[in-house]
């Protein structure tokens, strides 16, 4: 492979092939954790380094693993990573441990990495693996990262903790939107997020199944005859 | 004694929602909520999964993996709680696998029912999550098969919910971008904000 294929792999899952915006992979976290700009990095960075290790650690025993049991062994390989992680984490931030509770946890239920290691690393060999768990992380990581700036930004002032905008309630003079600050703001923007890639990206535009027929057979009023 | 279980129960239908109010199991949620049947199918299967494995693995952190759990066998000091995660999704797995067994041989009509959507189970992130939040919470293992219940019953309730209005919107005009997934995330956010009216009320 030359390494403008690697380049593609590492770029595609970027904004092309968003885990989150076009293949629903990864949402449960993506909302829970964002009103606040550094524990959401610290969750990119986990599932980033979760995602790429599976997908290398995958690759590397692919051609050993029976197809019968290869969810469990897929399990427990990720498992194991996240509990590393998990450690890593309450040892040395425990603060951010706390404010994530089970969603550090939940990444191995994360469909981001169980899909990756399914439909690419069982495949591949072992560095393209990694580069396309890399990709992928990041393609979450760049949505959850802009969902956290927005309401961060808007419904706090601050970000990463830093006053940007002061508030009003400190004698500033931006009134803080604390409806971005409630977890369901993260669904909206999200949703608003689809949008506008896909009117960027026009080839992701899912089809309409049921098409509004015109409006050619409604009656025409003005030949009605009144019974009156 | 009954009141508690009760409003342990509503609380989690309700309050804390598992889908619409922490979140958990939104790949499903979204992917399979096109049609009623499926999603009232997949609804049925995660009430049965969870109502299983919460409280299996209540038993597991209670007896094995809880600090000074193990006194009985003569290691008072062990604590196993680092290899939790990893117990709770081999339980969760080999359950969903016995199930699937279990129902292919005896009640062949449930399965057939249920059979497609078992397997996408083990990587819901709604089983794990309660399973999670009950350890979280330090319940009791009869609380847990409340709390098990109530989960599985509160996930299965917005999707059915999801999937009925996403049944009548085949009928709308929706801008193109907005097609599909976009309306489907506009949608849950809103439904979640209702679900938010039932934060204030304490049981």
């Amino acid at each position: 492979m030359t390494v403008k294929q690697y380049k593609q792999i590492l770029s595609k899952p970027l904004l092309e092939e968003n885990p989150i915006t076009l293949q629903i992979l990864g949402i449960c976290s993506a909302l829970a954790v964002t009103s606040n700009l550094s524990v959401t990095l610290v969750m990119c960075v986990a599932l980033t380094s979760v995602v790429s290790f599976s997908n290398l650690f995958i690759s590397i025993i692919r051609n050993y693993i029976p197809s019968s049991v290869r969810i469990i062994v897929q399990m427990t390989i990720i498992a194991s990573l996240v509990i590393v992680v998990d450690e890593l984490l309450k040892a040395y931030d425990y603060e951010t441990s706390k404010k994530l509770s089970v969603f550090v946890g939940l990444i191995i239920t994360n469909c981001i990495v169980m899909g990756r290691a399914e439909a690419f690393a069982m495949k591949e060999k072992p560095f393209v693996s990694f580069l396309d768990g890399l990709g992928n992380g990041l393609g979450y990581s760049i949505i959850l990262i802009a969902v956290a700036v927005v309401r961060e930004l808007f419904g706090a002032g601050t970000l990463m903790g830093y006053e940007i905008l002061p508030l009003v309630s400190n004698g500033g003079w931006y009134p803080a939107n604390n409806l971005l600050l409630l977890p369901p703001s993260s669904f909206i923007l999200i949703g608003l997020m689809i949008w506008g890639i896909r009117a960027y990206k026009k080839d992701q535009i899912e089809p309409n199944e049921y098409k509004l027929s015109s409006h050619a057979t409604a009656p025409d009023l003005t030949k009605r005859e009144l019974n009156v | 004694m009954f009141e508690h279980y009760l409003s342990i129960f509503i609380t989690t239908v309700f309050i804390e929602n598992i889908a619409l109010s922490v979140f958990l199991g939104m790949c499903t949620f979204i992917a399979i909520s096109k049609k009623i049947d499926a999603a009232f199918g997949l609804g049925i299967a995660v009430i049965v999964v969870c109502l299983i494995t919460v409280p299996l693995n209540n038993l597991i952190y209670n007896s094995i993996l809880k600090e000074g759990a193990l006194a009985w066998a003569g290691l008072p000091e062990a604590n196993l709680e680092f290899v939790g995660l990893i117990s709770y999704i081999g339980v969760i797995a080999a359950a969903v696998q016995i199930l699937e067994m279990f129902l292919d041989k005896f009640v062949p009509a449930l399965y057939n029912a249920l059979g497609v959507f078992l397997p996408l189970i083990t990587v819901n992130c709604a089983i794990l999550g309660a399973s999670l939040f009950m350890i979280e919470k330090d319940l009791k293992f009869g609380e847990s098969v409340v709390y098990g219940l109530g989960a599985g019953v509160g996930w299965a309730m917005a999707i059915v919910v999801l999937a009925g209005i996403r049944e009548k919107l085949k009928y709308s005009d929706i801008p193109d971008g907005l097609q599909g997934l976009g309306v489907t995330f506009l949608i849950v956010g809103l439904m979640s904000f209702g679900f938010m009216s039932f934060g204030g009320i304490s049981l």
